[in-house]
């Protein structure tokens, strides 16, 4: 047997000094021929003792056959590789872009121990673009139960819901407050991390199964949750971390700053990079600080540096600490984004347009860790400081989207504001579950997409079996 | 898509919209707004609700030319469709019976101000209108109104109409003169929600209104929004847009409504322009 490369196939991309110059992916996808050597690095695990998976597999959030898919890849079954992934992953294009693997099946893969692990998102992507680059294989649809669910929120929980209860013979309806679906995947995140045309052939895919999607409904205002629970046999929430954190910290409110949602929201989901093409504006100044160190603010940091601008993430703690994936905070770098570290805002100063001119800074050292085991930033007393500063992006995390809680006294919260489930995400309210970052806080489109499976298996399980009773955690 | 039912001309540069749009016309409250996208390059503008018909499944705006998107939105035709519609957004206003309410309206207000004057009145209170606008073509529905007021008076900048000058002095004179409010309810341009606050606030009357900052989704998400109401930052879109007046920081509105100002006029004069290549 041929030794097997310690590292991965490297995948091809756009070189730093040219993708600051455009909006497109950075990556660009394995050809057949890499992902071919690429799987054949797998070594094919079988599940450890008393595991039901590989290790690999136990590492995904949903379980896709890992090893299997890999193996189709290695024969030149594409077509097998993409139907093995779906069989689990609806939206395999876009989590082979934007899950953290390295956490997940190449954290857990076991030659990763000695070598680099096999590259599974590369070739989970690569599945996915060869199937949708050669028209999406539409399975056939199964034959309709009756049984009507709806869906609130269109992004990564809500579609995986969505796809898997439509396999299974529901007539299903997503409701989405924007004009259009995806979520986060549209809002959120940037066309150069994940192509906003996958998002809409990923929807479409979900549209083919039978899935109803209608925009323009705000559950909460256009029609209740209550309301929805007359005409739904099963209510599936995922609406997501939609609420923007601010530091309330003197200044915050001038000109030029905004939250990261806004940001995002306007270059993504608006494209206002191409105004007055489209309508929408953005106003970005020469030197942008964005306050945060997790994937939102390397977004906002990079989205920045492809506007032209100077661009600083000023973050509390150190590099170590920062809650963003490693590839992501690479990529800033290499684009030339600078890390001011060990650093807070304290104020912002505006001038007498009432803009943000200058923003005063605090340092900070690491001193004893804290609840989340990260050592807790300790400011250092005098260390204060001003820069010069014309746009301010806060990117410090967001809270639940309280529109559906608000407006359903019966469905249980917690002091955070997420609503309360189950094991099997069953919320305080019969017939209605909930997942994704309405539960989870602010987390990843994986986990996400993890909930929304588990919510499908315990809605069918429920709306298919005899046993009616209620029982959650919270009664 | 949601097409344009009837259209109206209320003034030289506001039109009258009803579009059907039935899940929003069963819903719609006074006080409430809309969040609309005319076409796929558009951008998302909050409008407030001036009328719905849960019956014929629409829902009435009105519409102020100011830049690209309200002049691309006037110029379309009975028939034609708007991409996106989505509401009606925020918290409806508190109709109660308060005794003696002022409904004050200024320019595309006074639109604006309709619908409360309507619910104000069905309430029971004893309802007081006071509209104000540039010249007399902008005294828009002004029979509308009266219909539903126990009194009307009008004010004009010109003097064309009515009060000569601005309408928060219209309202310093009837208190002045005499007429006591329980409420005072005033909708329309910043500025001028800032001088009725002024005018209230030294006799103590409880005043409301409806706040117009910038918005893009208009669901809370954005922030884009945020205006400071008694020193604290709040989201027009879901904590408004009506606010106690005397506790809101007006001059930052000011400023914030003019964010994008340079954006604006650039893309009305692109606008302007291929317009003009059309013809």
């Amino acid at each position: 047997m041929a030794k097997i490369r310690e590292k991965k196939v490297p995948m091809p991309e756009q070189p730093p000094e040219e993708r600051i110059k455009n909006f497109k992916e950075v990556p660009l996808g394995y050809t057949p021929e890499m992902a071919m050597e690429e799987a054949s690095r797998c070594l094919q695990c079988k599940p450890r003792k008393g595991k039901e998976f590989p290790p690999c597999v136990e590492g995904c959030p949903v379980n896709v056959d890992i090893p299997g898919f890999i193996k189709a890849i290695k024969e030149g079954r594409f077509d097998d590789a993409i139907r093995i992934i779906k069989d689990k992953n609806s939206l395999p294009a876009i989590t082979g872009r934007v899950c953290p693997y390295e956490n997940q099946c190449e954290g857990a893969c076991t030659l990763g121990k000695k070598n680099e692990p096999v590259g599974i998102g590369r070739l989970e992507r690569f599945a996915a673009d060869y199937e949708r680059t050669r028209g999406l294989i539409i399975p056939e649809k199964p034959t309709p139960n009756g049984k009507k669910v709806a869906i609130i929120g269109s992004g990564p929980a809500g579609l995986t819901a969505a796809a898997d209860l439509a396999k299974k013979g529901y007539d299903v309806t997503v409701f989405e407050a924007l004009h259009e679906a995806g979520g986060v995947l549209v809002y959120g995140i940037p066309e150069f991390r994940l192509p906003k045309e996958i998002v809409k052939a990923e929807v479409e895919y979900i549209r083919s199964l039978g899935v109803k999607i209608m925009t323009d409904v705000v559950v909460g205002k256009t029609v209740t949750l209550e309301e929805l629970l007359k005409e739904y046999d099963a209510i599936f929430i995922g609406t997501g971390a939609g609420l923007p954190n601010f530091m309330n910290i003197p200044g915050e409110n001038l000109n030029g700053i905004y939250s990261a949602n806004e940001f995002l929201t306007r270059l993504n989901l608006m494209r206002a990079y191409d105004f007055p093409n489209y309508d929408t504006p953005i106003k970005v100044g020469e030197r942008v600080a964005v306050i945060g160190g997790g994937n939102v603010a390397m977004d906002c940091a990079r989205w920045a540096r492809r506007l032209g601008k100077k661009v600083y993430i000023v973050y509390r703690r150190t590099e170590a600490e920062m809650p963003a994936r490693k590839e992501e905070i690479e990529r800033a770098k290499e684009e030339g984004v600078e890390f001011l570290l060990l650093t807070a805002p304290t104020r912002y100063i505006g001038n007498e347009k009432g803009w943000v001119k200058q923003m005063e800074c605090i340092k900070f050292e690491l001193g004893e860790p804290d609840a989340s085991g990260r050592r807790r930033p300790v400011p250092i007393k005098g260390s204060e400081f001003i820069m010069d500063i014309d746009t301010v992006v806060v990117a410090i995390g967001q809270s639940p989207n309280p529109l559906v809680p608000q407006t359903t006294p019966r469905l249980k919260t917690t002091k955070w504001g997420t609503i309360e489930v189950d094991e099997e995400l069953r919320t305080s309210l019969e017939k209605v579950w909930a997942g994704g970052d309405i539960v989870r806080g602010d987390s990843t489109v994986i986990l996400a997409m993890g909930d929304g499976r588990k919510a499908s298996l315990s809605i069918d399980k429920y709306l298919s079996g005899n046993d009616k009773t209620w029982r959650t955690v919270t009664q | 898509m949601y097409r344009i039912v009837k259209k109206e001309d209320l003034a030289p540069n506001i039109k009258k919209f009803e579009i059907y749009a039935p899940l929003i016309a069963k819903k719609a409250k006074p006080g409430q707004f809309v969040m609309i996208r005319i076409d796929e390059k558009g951008e998302r503008i909050p409008l407030t609700l001036v009328d719905a018909s849960p019956e014929k499944g629409t829902i009435t705006i009105a519409v102020l030319e100011a830049g690209k998107t309200t002049k691309k939105l006037n110029s379309m035709k009975e028939g034609d469709c708007i991409a996106n519609v989505a509401g009606p957004l925020g918290i409806p206003a508190e109709i109660a019976h308060y005794g003696r309410v002022a409904c004050v309206g200024g320019g595309v207000g006074i639109a604006c101000i309709y619908p409360e004057v309507k619910a104000f009145k069905k309430a029971g209170n004893y309802v007081v209108s006071i509209l104000g606008a540039r010249t007399k073509e902008g005294l828009i529905l002004k029979n509308e109104i009266k219909e539903f007021s126990d009194e009307l008076y009008v004010a004009t900048d010109d003097g064309s109409e009515g009060f000569h000058g601005f309408v928060h002095l219209l309202l310093k004179k009837l208190i002045e003169e005499g007429k006591k409010f329980d409420l005072v309810v005033a909708v329309g341009p910043v500025p001028m929600m800032k001088a009725v606050a002024g005018t209230t606030k030294p006799h103590g009357i409880k005043t409301i209104v409806s706040l117009n900052p910038i918005m893009v989704d208009g669901t809370g998400m954005c922030g884009s929004c945020r205006v400071e109401v008694g020193g604290k930052t709040k989201f027009a879109c879901v904590d408004g847009p009506e606010f106690d007046a005397h506790q809101i920081d007006f001059d930052l509105l000011m400023i914030r409504n003019k964010r994008f100002v340079e954006e604006e006029c650039l893309a009305l004069n692109e606008y302007d322009k291929s317009c003009a290549c059309q013809r």
